[in-house]
């Protein structure tokens, strides 16, 4: 399609009064009610990052237009405008820029939302501006989303821009990031241009936490890869973005593990209304909570039972995120707004002091002797003491430790001492009970917006099997540095985790790739989930908080032999998502290299293998919550490699692994 | 239940509603919510029920009455707020123009939905509310895509575009001076399909205005108004029966029908889902006024 050829469309309006009652009876209606009520109705939250001159507003408004989902009268609108600026084409982007200062300036000042819908998702847009302001805005726009786009011109390259969208992606943990190459037109849909910039950006991004990054070449201008595939970039084996965005795979984004329960608000009615009904009403925020769980709720340490999940609809059976309920407990405990509820295995961090990212957001500059409060979930803290340790140069990653103050945009790591306890895990955990924002007491205003670390967490974990938390334990740094080892080793070590359902033939295959590496001269060490089972991990249970802590274990032991230089195979079956992402963060925050390897074995295949026996076991209702039987299993978005199609043998299997290894340059 | 753990569109946007409600009323002191009689504060009052009952809403309802309004949505609000036992506040544009607040225009484009503002700050004064729970959505139109969920006013009631504070997560910050008030928008991340299928999945009754009806209309800049003793019709303006139904319910003198035969729910949300124009385009003439129509009453510190 050409520019001149996409304003026509723009003609077709139309009576506005009569337009609506016309098309009805094309199809019947009962039939449309039908089909818009079975249809997924999918919501995947995206946030769209870049500057005018990247073509961001063209590009919504070119997703908007193809997908059919601008009006009659909007389009009127734009073409209007357009005429009015003298454009020869149909401005897109006039369909985004919504205020008054904006249009007359032609930048955009705030985020703005947009709505649209295909046969498969509903989508929620956030698009925030990438001009000065862009930290504030992204962060403000982009801390829900589920994608993140970013937008880079193809004439230009990576540009710092680029990077500090990158970078915010990654702090506020949005699990799949698109770069979209823009302006492929005007350097002729060259293939090399986009390859030099897939290239550019992963060097970048690898430093960084982003577990998803797809790269699409696209011209907004013109639709090419944006709804429609290109014709002209023959080259691009993708799919165009809508295709992308209607098919990614968010469900296992959630965390279904750690059951976390924020009180809002008591639901107390007058005695004469209801007899002595008391429930504690809130979102949850993670885990699955059901009638029957044993609960604990902090940070006062009060333990009793759910007696009920209650909603307006009736009971509920399982309340899981982010559903809104009201929990009754058997107990007449002290809970009021800002306790959390949590399971009693396994619990988050209570504490008043901890670290955290934290952006600026207001322009008046963080200063030592003013009033500031936290609020997290649905507490509300002062702040004692905030303590500036470096500021993060977003361009190049780099640490400014001779910072006192912050000012607008500033990204920091702060330490941060309060008047009273919060209830959090960190944000890589859950982005709900690990995120905050600060308030200027004086103003009123939000001035930050924080995710908290998990070095606390750690502390806490490692503190929970034993029974005192161990505030002073400090991380004892040591005075080899990971190139000194390297070098004096002669390579480095890595991590490959195995994943997949019983049966899968993870063991098999991470055995034989042990066996070549050693053949190899290089250290190599399997960590069978089972065989971990009998010591380490001796006291776990299945259960899902027992499974998260069995992964957490085992992510910490392969990390530290990886840091030895071994190449640590993990075999474990290890079905959530979220735990198989905290194990890659837990490697990616010490630079150190982790695959995940997807040993996709069809359910019926191992049932059929059942090495073990264990699947007849569970079929016959021996063993429960076994995983393809009685749990789920949530399969890898995006492995590094996906093993166990039909007709390959073990020796051409190990082959795929040992030719990963060597194209990231570890053996 | 489903194994998989998934939530609807419809129920994840539901549960975010509940939650900013909850957050609301935990955070403020005294809230209010509007209700007009229209689609989307009837969603309003079912999310309003999703989140405090068994108990009392922790907040009156109040409407605004401009005394244009539709007849059947008048008694449609007097018996859904009694049958939920609630209590209502009516907020009257008559009388402002009669104590001298506000000022009648006149000729036949008279309307008094800018006068509303008016009234909606001076009740909002008088009964100290600091939180008003609206039904707006980001849909609607581009002003209203641009504002948060918990929306700052100050003292005067004005809304500052460019001084919105940051909305991060699902954290709201609540925080306000005395006079100053904010403006609560629950249901800003649904669209109108989303509305009319909620209403559908609800089977929440809505008034009868909003369903083809036989009706005296004339036509004007496109769009079809109700003959009613509030709006003058022009020379060369001819009434003629017609079947319409509306699209939002706002003030007679501002609110245009559609032609249509959707008599059913089902019937309203193929419609919806089949149109090509938005639903402020075609039936509010308030927003066709100028390009930034919306964003300027706003500012001023309409709904």
């Amino acid at each position: 399609m050409s520019a001149g050829e996409s304003s026509s469309p723009a003609t077709n309006g139309g009576s506005a009064a009569q337009t609506a009652a016309a098309t009805v009876e094309a199809e019947n209606a009962a039939e449309v009610f039908r089909r818009l009520a079975d249809r997924p109705a999918d919501l995947l939250r995206f946030a769209t990052a870049g500057s005018v001159d990247d073509g961001k507003s063209t590009l919504i408004g070119r997703l908007l237009y193809d997908s059919k989902q601008v009006l009659a009268d909007q389009l009127a609108h734009v073409e209007q405008a357009s005429q009015r600026k003298g454009e020869s084409f149909l401005d897109l982007s006039l369909l985004t820029d919504g205020l008054r200062a904006e249009r007359e300036q032609g930048i955009t000042i705030d985020v703005a939302y947009r709505y649209f819908a295909t046969a498969q998702r509903r989508f929620i847009i956030a698009d925030t501006p990438g001009h000065e302001q862009y930290t504030r805005n992204m962060v403000t726009g982009a801390s829900t989303a589920d994608l993140a786009i970013v937008l880079v011109d193809a004439r230009k390259g990576v540009l710092a821009q680029s990077k500090r969208h990158a970078f915010i992606s990654s702090l506020l943990g949005i699990p799949h990031v698109v770069v979209c190459v823009n302006k492929m037109d005007l350097v002729d849909f060259q293939e090399e241009v986009f390859d030099e910039i897939v290239e550019e950006f992963d060097a970048f991004a690898a430093r960084l936490e982003l577990p998803d990054v797809t790269f699409i070449p696209i011209s907004a201008l013109l639709g090419d890869n944006v709804v429609e595939r290109s014709a002209t970039m023959p080259w691009y084996q993708g799919p165009p973005l809508l295709y992308h965005l209607e098919h990614v795979h968010i469900a296992s984004d959630r965390n279904l593990i750690d059951v976390r329960f924020p009180v809002q608000w008591v639901i107390r009615p007058p005695a004469t209304s209801v007899v002595d009904y008391r429930a504690y009403a809130g979102q949850v925020a993670g885990g699955i909570m059901r009638p029957g769980d044993e609960v604990v709720v902090l940070p006062g340490g009060q333990r009793s039972t759910i007696a009920g999940i209650d909603s307006f609809d009736g009971p509920v059976e399982e309340a899981f995120p982010p559903m809104s309920v009201a929990l009754r407990l058997s107990d007449d405990i002290d809970v009021g707004r800002g306790s959390t509820i949590v399971r009693t295995h396994n619990q988050p961090t209570v504490a008043n002091r901890f670290e955290a990212l934290v952006c600026w957001m207001s322009e008046q500059p963080l200063q030592a002797g003013r009033r500031y409060l936290v609020k997290h979930t649905t507490r509300t803290a002062m702040v004692g003491k905030v303590e500036v340790r470096y500021r993060i140069d977003v361009e190049t990653l780099r640490r400014d430790e001779n910072v006192q103050t912050l000012a607008l945009n500033d990204l920091a790591r702060v330490h941060l001492e309060l008047s009273s306890p919060l209830v959090f895990d960190s944000y890589r955990r859950n982005r709900v009970t690990g995120s905050l924002i600060m308030i200027d007491e004086a103003s009123n205003d939000t001035v930050a917006a924080g995710v908290i670390l998990d070095t606390e967490v750690e502390e806490a974990a490692v503190a929970r099997s034993g029974s005192e938390r161990s505030p002073n334990v400090r991380w004892q740094g040591s005075r080899v540095t990971r190139e000194r080892r390297r070098e004096a080793l002669g390579h480095g070590g890595a991590t490959l985790w195995f994943t997949g359902l019983p049966g899968a033939g993870k063991s098999t295959i991470a055995a034989a790739v042990e066996e070549r590496l050693l053949q190899m001269g290089r250290p190599a060490f399997l960590l069978d989930g089972d065989n971990l089972r009998h010591g380490l991990n001796g006291d776990l249970g299945f259960d899902e908080g027992a499974r998260a802590e069995n992964v957490r274990r085992t992510a910490h032991v392969a990390r530290l032999l990886a840091e030895a230089g071994t190449v640590a195979l993990v075999s474990l079956v290890s079905p959530y998502a979220a735990d198989r992402r905290n194990a890659a963060a837990l490697h990616a925050t010490d630079e150190l290299s982790f695959f995940e390897v997807f040993v996709d074995a069809p359910l019926e295949l191992c049932e059929q293998r059942d090495p073990k026996g264990l699947y007849a076991r569970a079929r016959a209702g021996e063993l429960s919550g076994m995983t393809g039987v009685g749990a789920p299993y949530e399969a890898p978005s995006d492995p590094d490699l996906k093993l166990g199609s039909d007709g390959e043998t073990v020796e051409q299997e190990v082959e795929r692994v040992m030719a990963l290894l060597r194209e990231h340059g570890i053996v | 239940m489903p194994a998989t753990y998934h939530l609807s569109h419809l129920r994840t946007l539901e549960s975010e509603a509940v939650h900013v409600m909850r957050e609301t009323v935990a955070e403020f002191e005294r809230p209010v919510l509007l209700f007009s009689g229209g689609k989307d504060s009837i969603v309003l009052l079912r999310l309003a029920e999703k989140a405090f009952r068994p108990g009392p809403f922790p907040f009156p309802v109040m409407h605004v009455d401009t005394g244009h309004n539709f007849p059947e949505a008048i008694e449609f609000r007097d018996r859904r707020v009694a049958e939920l036992g609630e209590r209502l506040v009516v907020a009257s544009v008559e009388e402002s123009i009669r104590t001298g607040r506000a000022v009648e225009q006149t000729g036949p484009r008279a309307s008094r939905n800018g006068l509303q503002t008016i009234t909606l700050l001076d009740a909002i004064a008088e009964h100290g509310f600091d939180a008003a729970f609206g039904g707006a959505r980001r849909d609607e139109e581009r002003a209203r895509a641009k504002e948060r969920i918990l929306s700052f006013r100050d003292r005067f009631g004005q809304w500052e575009p460019q001084k919105q504070r940051p909305e991060v997560w699902s954290l709201y910050n609540g925080r306000i001076q005395k006079g100053e008030h904010a403006r609560v928008f629950p249901i800003s991340n649904w669209t109108e399909l989303d509305v009319w299928q909620y209403i559908a999945e609800e089977e929440l009754e809505v008034p009868s205005i909003y369903f083809a009806h036989e009706r005296e209309v004339f036509s004007r800049d496109g769009m079809l108004y109700a003959v009613s003793p509030f709006v003058e019709m022009m020379d060369g303006e001819v009434p003629f029966a017609a079947r319409v139904r509306y699209r939002t319910v706002g003030d007679m003198s501002c609110t245009g029908a559609v032609e249509s035969d959707a008599a059913t729910l089902s019937e309203v949300v193929a419609e919806i889902a089949a149109t090509d124009v938005t639903e402020r385009g075609e039936t509010r003439a308030d927003d066709r006024v100028t390009e930034a129509a919306m964003e300027d009453r706003k500012r001023q510190g309409y709904f």
